[in-house]
């Protein structure tokens, strides 16, 4: 289990990251914590690795005209003990602890885990849930990404060749959320079997309710969330069953099961069932 | 004294393992090692038809073609019908496992050895794959050795007559169990570092094994060599588990490359490796019939054991050593008046079978301990009860059981009693009624087996092993500086014999543990040991250790007397020294008086010395018992499947207890095993035999947060024969976990008529029969 040749650096200028990911077989690597196993595994064999810590600004968090802005190369590990001199919503923090282990949210980064898009990660559906954008940059350009459109399937992403994530951008009234977020795992710090968050911001009328580790990328329940919203009601498990059948067909009865418990259990921390 | 038998201290090793300043065989370092990187069969069975080497690194690339002075693994039996597979270093003609050796690979560093076995391209040609044992002995089912005819590498027979059993039972139960392939997992893997030293005309093995003599001789037999050619050295050994107590296949490839191009080489195998081609134990399948009256009490029993043994034959234990063990163990603790029992050890495009902790017990404990809740389900009674009724009694005890078992002490029912007491399972009941009203499934499980331990040649032999254990055999030594030496040729990988073994020379020579240096493992610098497997390890170096200690305890006496002026029979031995009253001789001056000073003896000294080494078996060759109960209580969640340990006993009573600390973290760590059996872990092959949990993301081992906090209770009942009545310990608490927890399971989910039979007990298995139940009260009557 060693990785195949490759070399290995980190630029300081958006530009010099944009001329590294030109070269054949170049990847990013931000903590790593994916990537490195499957390098050890032969599975991922990029030619030459390019290391975004170096660059200004990817490891800070700020907060400008009600937005908070989390450098994409910010751990895990980070976000989980508050190491923040901004406030960061309690729902990142709560989620933060349970990524994996602390080894692993020792170096695995926000914007590393956004761009391998697991469908099983917590941050792809927990910043779905905070209506999350993503500042994405390349060589010439930069772009803005809602989360909800950025991850388009398993493991595939709006990201552009040469294209990297620079900054996570929530809303500060996501610190006023009222939240509620629940994952299944066989084991404490496993990937997830399922998992559900529900996100309501009273304040601005907003309401998401988002479904995880459903094999592709998160999936949105709009009505189900806006009728919690106007209700504030628990649909019950029988109401939140059929809607995950009717939006994924292929899952089996088990998968099924565990779904609709996850999002039944995200719901009741807000709205006890 | 403080360092002696019953010391509840820490051990000797754990300064250097805390400091990260242990040796294991990835730690050695010789100047000019390279390391090796094997090519391992991608298909679970084909033909080989080419091996291309990488054009410039022919020198640096071997198969079995140019190991034709290789002998295979060759495992003889001497039961009837068994079929011997050669096992070869590298494979030959065909593969028979994914993960198998084909091609070894050395260069300066690893990841370059692993690069140079990319590069080599194998052809082959696939042939139908045996993933099952239903496959395997299907008529026209492909052949794992073409010469065979069939795929049993053995099948036996206890015949038992079950017609008084059967036309008196009013209760008749039929099951079909099913336990997991896994892998041992030991924290280190294996790891292998050989060279040929030219001094001492030696190929030297540094290797990570439990048995280092047996390992000598496996490799002098396949190389060639003559023994004393082959100096084998066990270093720090990082778990062991049964994984390390065969010789290897990667071990002879080392040997024989690191003689052929004279260099240093070293392989360390890796979690994937491990995964993979290390998946070798513990898959059984069960059809069990009880016959039983209507209190419960078991009137005979007849089963089918089918074990899926994989590929080859392991040396020495066999590929049968595990359905012997199967049939011979099931009727486990129970006074049972008749049984039959059929076992088939097939073979399948699978790693070779490999005995792991507790060695078949874990599977046919789960498959009886399920069976007589099911009897007590039948007949309305508390499964303790049940059980009690059918355990040998304690007034019974010695006892010989239907299987032919000698249980040499002991109280089981006692031991069941005490274990419900702990766990409080006389006001379970209204606890789980109680819990029910919140929505909440918990359940009560019990399992009790026996462990044999320390069994020696008779019953090794009636194994039909290629190799028989005896005696076993010690050094003790008093040095210069008046301290102690001891040195065996069994090994410590964890289990704390090294700190245990020393125990026992402080019992005789009343000396502190601090004192006692303990060498073990290495065939240059110790006695010949079979090794430690089989729970044997304190009770056989123990009592080696123990008689040697006596022996230089009495020598010392009369030096020690001499030098006090008066007679050995008025001295004893205290605090390092020999005493008469007040006056004293420390071990030092005698030591001194000894090698640097003879003067000070008398002309007739004994010249015998220091030195001592003895031997020793048990009284007995049958094996010591040790036996346990352990008691889970479980909650079981509907919504996710998920099973959690609320509460988790264990009485156990291994006889005469060495070092208490020692054994709790035996019970702990087995306990652990065991749960990962009951819950968690689980090969998975697809239908083309590749295995689908080749990392330990999907390979799911329990973690602290899984694991309870192990209560333990103890009786210590002293084996009549053996010295300081010690039984073995090192496997039992491996051997309980799976019935008691599927028990609980099964008691949790009553109410849903849902009764698991399959091991691991997943979520999706539990969440599956949940299902099932569902369905059924769908359908309307």
């Amino acid at each position: 289990m060693k990785p195949a040749p490759f070399t290995h650096d980190r630029p300081d200028t958006a530009a010099a990251v944009a001329s590294a990911l030109a070269g054949d077989g170049a990847k990013i690597i931000a903590g790593g914590q994916s990537l490195g196993p499957m390098m050890n595994l032969r599975l991922a064999r990029p030619a030459h690795l390019v290391g975004l810590t170096a660059l200004p600004g990817m490891t800070e968090i700020t907060e400008t005209g009600g937005a908070i802005h989390v450098g994409a190369g910010v751990t895990h590990a980070r976000i989980e003990d508050g190491d923040s001199p901004v406030t960061l919503p309690p729902m990142l923090r709560h989620v933060a602890r349970g990524i994996a282990y602390r080894a692993v949210r020792n170096k695995g980064t926000i914007g590393g885990s956004l761009a391998h898009a697991d469908p099983a990660a917590d941050w792809v559906t927990t910043l779905t849930a905070l209506d999350a954008t993503l500042h994405l940059r390349g060589r010439e350009s930069a772009r803005q990404v809602p989360m909800r459109d950025f991850m388009l399937g398993a493991y595939r992403t709006a990201l552009a060749p040469q294209e990297f994530i620079e900054t996570v951008t929530l809303r500060t009234s996501m610190r006023e959320a009222l939240w509620g977020y629940d994952k299944i795992c066989r084991k404490v710090g496993e990937f997830a079997d399922a998992m559900a968050a529900l996100v309501l911001v009273p304040g601005e009328g907003y309401a998401r309710l988002v479904v995880g580790a459903t094999g592709g990328r998160p999936l949105l329940l709009p009505d189900l969330a806006a009728q919690i919203a106007r209700t504030a009601q628990h649909p019950g498990p029988d109401v939140l069953r059929a809607a995950l059948a009717e939006h994924l067909p292929e899952a089996d009865r088990v998968k099924l099961h565990l779904l609709t418990t996850a999002l039944d259990r995200a719901i009741a921390k807000v709205i006890p069932a | 004294m403080q360092s002696g038998i019953g010391a509840r201290i820490p051990r000797k090793e754990d300064a250097r393992h805390l400091k990260g300043k242990a040796q294991f065989v990835g730690d050695i370092k010789i100047a000019g090692t390279w390391e090796a990187a094997f090519v391992r069969s991608p298909l679970a069975h084909a033909r080989i038809t080419a091996i291309h080497k990488p054009q410039g690194a022919e020198a640096r690339v071997f198969t079995a073609e140019d190991m034709v002075d290789l002998a295979p693994i060759r495992c003889e039996s001497t039961l009837p019908s068994y079929k011997v597979s050669d096992y070869p270093a590298l494979a030959q003609g065909k593969v028979r496992y994914v993960g198998e050796c084909i091609a070894i690979c050395i260069a300066p560093t690893r990841a370059e050895a692993e690069d140079l076995a990319e590069a080599v391209r194998v052809d082959l040609e696939p042939l139908a794959p045996v993933v099952s044992v239903e496959q395997a002995l299907a008529p026209e089912a492909a052949l794992l050795h073409d010469d065979w005819g069939d795929n049993l590498f053995l099948t036996t027979n206890h015949a038992g007559d079950l017609t008084e059993a059967k036309a008196k039972a009013t209760v008749v139960i039929e099951r079909e169990y099913e336990t997991a392939r896994q892998a041992m997992n030991p924290m280190e893997g294996k790891g292998v570092l050989a060279h040929w030293d030219h001094k001492a005309e030696q190929l030297v093995a540094y290797t990570s094994t439990q048995v280092p003599h047996l390992i000598r001789t496996g490799l002098s037999e396949c190389l060639g060599l003559d023994q004393a050619e082959v100096r084998v050295i066990a270093p720090d050994v990082g778990g062991g588990f049964g994984y390390k107590c065969v010789l290897q296949p990667e071990e002879l490839s080392l040997a024989w490359v690191a003689r052929r191009v004279d260099r240093p080489i070293r392989w360390t195998e890796d979690r994937r490796e491990h995964l993979t081609a290390g998946a070798n134990t513990r898959q059984h399948k069960y059809k069990i019939t009880a016959y039983a009256d209507d209190t419960g009490r078991l009137l005979g029993l007849d089963a089918d054991i089918w074990v899926d043994v994989g590929a080859y034959s392991v040396w020495p234990f066999t590929a049968c050593l595990e359905a012997a063990q199967a049939g011979g163990n099931l009727p486990g603790p129970y006074d049972l008046g008749a049984y039959a029992c059929r076992t088939y050890s097939v073979a399948t495009n699978k790693p070779g079978f490999t005995p792991y902790r507790g060695v078949a017990r874990p599977g046919v404990c789960f498959a009886m301990e399920l069976t007589m809740d099911a009897i007590a389900r039948a007949v309305g009674r508390d499964p303790l009860e049940v059980r009690c009724l059918n355990l040998v009694q304690g007034a019974a005890m010695p006892y010989t059981n239907i299987t032919g078992k000698f249980y040499d002490s002991g109280d089981y029912p006692a031991a069941a009693r005490a274990a419900a007491e702990m766990i409080d399972s006389a006001n379970f009941r209204a606890r789980q009624k109680a819990a029910a009203a919140e929505g909440r499934h918990i359940g009560i499980g019990f399992s009790t087996f026996t462990e044999q331990s320390a069994h020696g040649t008779k019953v090794f032999a009636a194994w039909g092993l290629p190799l028989v254990p005896g005696y076993e055999q010690a050094m003790v030594k008093l040095t210069p500086s008046g301290t102690v030496e001891v040195r065996s040729g069994n090994h410590s990988f964890g289990q704390g014999l090294e700190t245990t073994i020393a125990q026992v020379a402080c019992e005789w020579l009343k000396t502190d543990l601090a004192q006692v240096k303990v060498t073990m493992g290495d065939t240059g610098l110790t006695p010949y040991s079979t090794g430690a497997y089989a729970s044997r390890g304190m009770v056989m170096a123990g009592g080696a250790v123990s008689k040697a200690a006596e022996e230089l305890a009495r020598r010392l006496k009369i030096h020690g007397a001499h030098l006090l002026q008066c007679k050995p029979d008025e001295v004893e031995i205290n605090d390092c020294a020999v005493t008469n009253g007040i006056a004293s001789a420390s071990f030092a001056e005698i030591a001194s008086a000894w090698y640097l000073h003879p003067d000070r003896l008398p002309d007739d000294v004994n010249t015998a010395g220091l030195e001592v080494t003895e031997g020793y078996k048990p009284d007995i060759d049958t094996g010591v018992f040790t036996y346990a109960t352990h008691a889970a209580i479980v909650e079981v969640d509907p919504a996710t499947g998920r099973t959690t340990i609320l509460d988790y006993v264990i009485f156990e009573d291994c006889g005469r207890r060495v070092n208490p600390l020692i054994l709790d973290g035996q019970s702990y760590g087995g306990a652990a095993q065991g749960i990962g059996t009951a819950l968690f872990e689980e090969v998975i092959y697809d239908a083309a035999g590749q295995p689908l949990t080749s990392t330990l993301a999907d390979y799911i081992l329990p973690g602290p947060a899984e694991l309870p906090h192990f209560r333990l209770g103890h009786a210590e009942t002293l084996s009549p024969y053996s010295r300081h009545g010690i039984k073995g310990v090192g496997e039992g608490a491996a051997i309980a976990p799976a019935g008691a927890i599927v028990n609980a399971i099964n008691d949790a989910l009553s109410g849903y008529g849902v009764e698991l039979t399959q091991i691991p007990a997943t979520p999706h298995r539990v969440l599956s029969a949940l299902l099932d139940a569902q369905d059924k009260q769908k359908v309307p009557a």
